[in-house]
């Protein structure tokens, strides 16, 4: 019932708007993921609210304004009159009521629609099991493009996003320096992306369709092309573009990372047919360059107390990413990071590691923050 | 020697002829010709008049509240006329750029322009039209003859004015920050911003903000001890209730703005890591921090707009106000809540859901105090006489303006909703709503309401009901289509877009700021024109509206000492009591009268804080090291000026008196 109220209260306030903005595309009120239905439900629900009190109190404005001007000499005058218990008792009561009936909606939604909640189901009709399985999508935000790492499907896509409809998915997300949000209108709300964090949304697309996607915070110069396609696809649909994925002979790894990882605009559609699986746990933990220590390394270090002394001489010039990242950029010299206590031989690093003035000069002796870092936020 | 790098780098530091950007940049170099043009011709004009020595001694160095209060809304004017121009090269590239037309403006030099327009509009505009607005008017409502401390006053100001120039001088030395107006680590911190924007940002605050702290603490002082006899708390008139609300907000937030940016300054200067991605900084420390300075900071601007709404409508709907006591209660209210609703400006940072709905139910909270004070104007008209002066129509158009604004708020405030709403235009759209429906409208009225106390005649009329209807159409047309836009899914900041089928709504909005750029047209000309016809518009009663309150029983301009004799207030509505109760202007009697003297210290002072301001940004040590000493050094000295207090003598207030009394004479017969 409510849910049918809601819908024909929806309808009725999509159709005046479009009569008003015809051939314009609202997508956030009229997207085509459940989540963003919900969220399009609840900014008409809270408007039409606001608006009980909002068009009563214009009207009497211009009501007020007209009937007690200075030449309407018809009109009572009455210079003393400033008080109305009766009337403070509504002034003050009636946006009460109004907050009141919002807050409880606010609380409500606010912990259903809630990005890091599994869903419970697919739409209005098709609840999902308690127990239900998502699927996995790991997101990083780059300068200035996003990377899209499928770990069940072992492939990796730049600035290209694709899912299967009415199919539950978890986006982990995180970033690879700035600050971004990851925004689809059509399918939820956003998200910030952050460096050595990891936020999660979980939605769901429920129309085939090709989708807007793009970042919702600023990041700086190629912010405005940090632009991507997301792809609602029927299941056949996405196995065939899984399949064009994987037939790019393309890796990913934390080399290539490294390189993808350097400021680029606009950067056209990639694949990646392999990625490295433990490239994403790196990427969170700020170590895809190993001669860095991982935040996670780090956090249980400090969990037990901390490096004490010998930590302040791990720390490293921060040499690594600066130049190249910043290309022109004057490089600030004294920026500093730890330095990854254990390596693995693999890394292309490992060679430079080597020369590494881990435990002695005091060049390198810099404050090490014993404060935990790279604490994920959503409890 | 000159070819000597490290001798040039010691004494210029990071600056070199390349930091000047108008030898690369066309539309700096224009701007820059014009404002050397502009400078040379005032600079000769004071030089030709002999202006210099007027200038210092009656405006420069002066500790008039009433001059101080004018200088403060001079500094906000020009600076609009900078804010505003960045606001129309925004339009203009957003209304061009789509598809494969890039616009006129690279990234670069776009994102200088959006950050400059945000810092500019709110701490060099709105704050000081609202500080200008207070210092002139508060120690006239309250019957006093100064604020509390008068050489602090000279000094905010000129500290304020130094935050500024510093703002204007990276416009043409080096860059301003490409950050957003809040400028967020990481992108601020020194790896991805090495420049010297940020560093602009954080010195200019940091010397402007110490000006604002230290107005606010004057003003609190001046309303709670320096009331004349009989005007108790609920006697206050509102625009002092909110005014002194405002300045605790002041008092109590701008530590926090001084102490994060302190922070980001360290970890730009120092390499300490409070706020970056390594070493155990988190960045989400800053957002928290900003935000509890910057959400209070949104009610330090609106509440004195509230206060100026509440005098305005009582004196021309000819009627007290409705509901005084519930109006200051709203007010009280609404200070105390602001400081828990600060992180409903990153619902989206991925807090837990009953954090998000605590703070979003708290804001929430906030429009029912809002909305007890918009009834309790609409209840003032209610019987009233309703004279259509411009104050009164800015009331107006704020009234029906502002609870849009409202509406869109409320909307926001809802954590799920503001998952699709935040950082988009319909956010943009939101806040301009009401900081121009309720900020700007409410400074316009109370500079229209209080000019012919500050000069002794009225605005034109003409110009100033343009003024109105050009803001109020052109804010329609600029700020709708991107409520449109940002339920289409539009984020901000965006110097660039695909899809061809927006560029309609961008391009209303362009129309919509040329509207407003001649709103501001037509307000200047209102000055010009009123200057030019000053004898016709003059008011001789020093009353002119039917005023209220106190600061309507002196003369316009009052007299360097406010009040002959200090009032004596038995009633709300001082001045309305009085006048209703048949009080005569006492003629005789008159004794000498106490008042502070001028200094150029505040100036002087003021000036090395900007000269060591631009040597922290561009590294030139030797120089901050030598200003910061003789800032330390000069204070101190200052300490030991005890020359600092004069009378003014009996018989000169009897001479300034008794013209007033031949000129009221004058009148009545």
């Amino acid at each position: 019932m409510k849910r049918m109220l809601s819908k024909l209260v929806r309808g009725v306030a999509v159709a005046s708007m479009f009569s008003l903005l015809a051939g314009c595309n609202l997508v956030v009120i009229d997207p085509s993921g459940d989540i963003a239905s919900q969220q399009s439900d609840l900014i008409i629900v809270s408007t039409i609210l606001m608006l009980l009190i909002i068009v009563p109190v214009m009207a009497l404005t211009v009501f007020f304004a007209w009937k007690y001007r200075q030449g309407n000499k018809d009109a009572e005058y009455d210079p003393e009159w400033h008080h109305s218990t009766k009337l403070e008792v509504v002034i003050w009561s009636a946006p009460l009521v109004i907050i009141i009936a919002l807050g409880a909606i606010t609380w409500v939604t606010t912990h259903t629609l809630d990005p890091y909640r599994p869903l419970d189901r697919i739409d209005a009709e098709r609840p999902l099991a308690k127990d239900h399985e998502p699927m996995v999508i790991e997101v990083v935000s780059l300068d200035w493009k996003w990377l899209f790492l499928y770990p069940e499907q072992g492939i990796a896509t730049v600035n290209e996003l694709a899912a299967p409809i009415d199919t539950p998915i978890q986006f982990k997300i995180t970033s690879s320096g700035i600050m971004n949000s990851f925004f689809i209108p059509a399918l939820a709300g956003q998200i910030y992306s952050m460096a050595g964090m990891e936020t999660k949304l979980h939605a769901v697309i429920n129309e085939e369709g090709v989708y807007e996607g793009f970042s919702g915070n600023y990041s700086g110069e190629g912010f405005s092309h940090m632009r991507f396609k997301f792809h609602g696809l029927s299941e056949e649909g996405f196995d065939k573009w899984v399949a064009d994925v994987k037939s790019d002979e393309n890796f990913l790894g934390r080399s290539q990372y490294l390189e993808l990882e350097k400021p680029s605009v606009a950067e056209p559609v990639h694949y990646y047919s392999a990625v490295d699986p433990e490239l994403y746990t790196a990427i969170l933990n700020m170590c895809v360059d190993q001669s860095k220590m991982c935040m996670n390394e780090m956090m249980a270090i400090d969990a037990k107390g901390g490096g004490g002394l010998a930590g302040i001489y791990n720390v490293m010039s921060l040499t690594y990413d600066v130049p190249h990242m910043r290309g022109s950029q004057p490089l600030p010299e004294s920026k500093s990071y730890v330095a990854s206590l254990c390596t693995t031989p693999e890394s292309g690093f490992s060679g430079e590691l080597a020369n590494l003035p881990l435990f002695d000069n005091g060049q390198s002796a810099r404050a090490m923050s014993i404060a935990p870092a790279g604490v994920s936020t959503g409890f | 020697m000159f070819s000597n790098p490290d001798l040039l780098h010691f004494i210029f530091g990071r600056l070199s002829i390349d930091s000047i950007p108008m030898f690369h940049e066309p539309i700096v170099a224009v701007t820059f010709a014009a404002v050397v043009l502009g400078g040379l011709v005032v600079v000769g004009a004071l030089t030709y008049f002999r202006l210099w020595g007027y200038l210092w001694n009656e405006w420069i160095t002066s500790i008039d509240h009433k001059k101080i209060g004018i200088m403060y809304i001079i500094l906000a004017i020009v600076m609009l006329l900078r804010g505003f121009a960045d606001a129309l090269m925004m339009r203009a590239q957003q209304a061009i750029a789509f598809g494969d037309v890039a616009g006129y403006l690279p990234p670069d030099h776009y994102d200088q322009i959006f950050t400059a327009h945000g810092v500019i509009m709110i701490f060099f505009v709105a704050m000081p039209l609202v500080t200008g607005l207070m210092n002139f008017v508060v120690p006239l409502q309250i019957g006093a003859r100064d604020v509390a401390f008068p050489f602090l006053n000279n000094f905010s100001f000129w500290m304020t004015t130094c935050g500024a120039v510093l703002i204007m001088a990276s416009l043409f030395v080096g860059e301003f920050a490409k950050t957003g107006w809040l400028a967020y680590p990481p992108l601020s911190d020194i790896v991805y911003s090495p420049g010297v924007g940020v560093d602009y940002y954080i010195w200019a605050l940091q010397i402007a903000g110490v000006g604002t702290l230290l107005s606010g603490v004057n003003l609190i002082v001046t309303i709670v001890k320096m009331r004349a006899p009989g005007m108790s708390m609920m006697k206050m008139p509102v625009f002092t209730w909110t005014s002194l609300c405002t300045n605790i907000l002041i008092v109590a937030a701008f530590p926090v703005l001084t102490a994060v940016l302190v922070l980001l300054g360290l970890d730009r200067y120092a390499d300490t890591n409070f706020f970056t991605n390594d070493l155990g900084g988190n960045a989400m420390m800053y957002i928290n921090l900003i935000w509890i300075w910057g959400h209070p900071e949104v009610y330090i601007l609106i509440l004195p707009a509230f206060g100026v709404f509440s005098e305005v409508v009582s004196t021309f709907c000819r009627k007290r106000l409705f509901g005084y006591s519930s109006m200051v209660y709203a007010t009280v209210v609404i200070t105390i809540l602001s400081y828990i609703v600060w992180l409903h400006h990153f619902f989206t940072m991925g807090s837990g859901a009953s954090v998000n709905a605590f703070f979003g139910i708290t804001t929430m909270i906030i429009s029912i105090p809002t909305g007890a004070k918009v009834f309790n104007w609409l209840f003032t008209m209610y019987k009233g006489r309703i004279s259509f002066d411009v104050p009164m129509l800015w009331t107006i158009g704020f009234m029906l303006t502002f609870v849009i604004g409202g509406m869109t708020g409320v909307m926001l405030a809802v954590p799920p909703a503001d998952f699709v709403l935040h950082n988009s235009l319909f956010l943009i759209a939101h806040f301009h709503n009401v900081i121009i429906g309720g900020v700007v409208f409410g400074m316009f009225a109370g500079i229209v309401y209080w000019f012919p106390k500050a000069f002794g005649f009225k605005l034109d009329e003409f110009w100033g009901k343009m003024s109105f209807w050009l803001w109020t159409i052109g804010f329609y047309f600029a700020f709708m289509p991107l409520y449109v836009l940002g339920l289409m899914g539009v984020t901000r900041r965006m110097s660039h877009f695909d899809d061809p089928s927006l560029q309609i709504w961008f391009v209303i909005a362009a129309f919509g700021a040329v509207l407003i750029a001649g709103g501001i047209g037509s307000f200047l000309m209102s000055i010009v024109v009123a200057v030019i016809n000053r004898e016709k518009l003059r008011d001789e009663t020093g009353d002119p509206w039917g005023g209220r309150t106190l600061e309507w029983s002196t003369s316009s301009p009052p007299p360097a000492y406010n009040f002959a004799f200090t009032p004596v207030v038995h009633e709300l509505d001082a001045w309305a009591d009085m006048k209703k109760r048949g009080f005569v202007r006492p003629t005789s009697g008159f004794i000498d009268i106490h008042m502070p003297k001028n200094t150029g210290a505040g100036f002087i002072l003021a000036a090395i804080s900007l000269v060591l301001g631009f040597a922290l940004v561009w590294h030139i040590w030797w120089l901050a090291a030598v200003s910061f000493i003789v800032l330390v050094v000069g204070a101190i000295a200052h300490t030991f000026n005890y020359d600092r207090d004069y009378h003014i003598p009996a018989d000169e207030v009897v001479k300034t008196e008794d013209e007033r009394t031949a000129l009221l004479a004058k009148q009545q017969a």
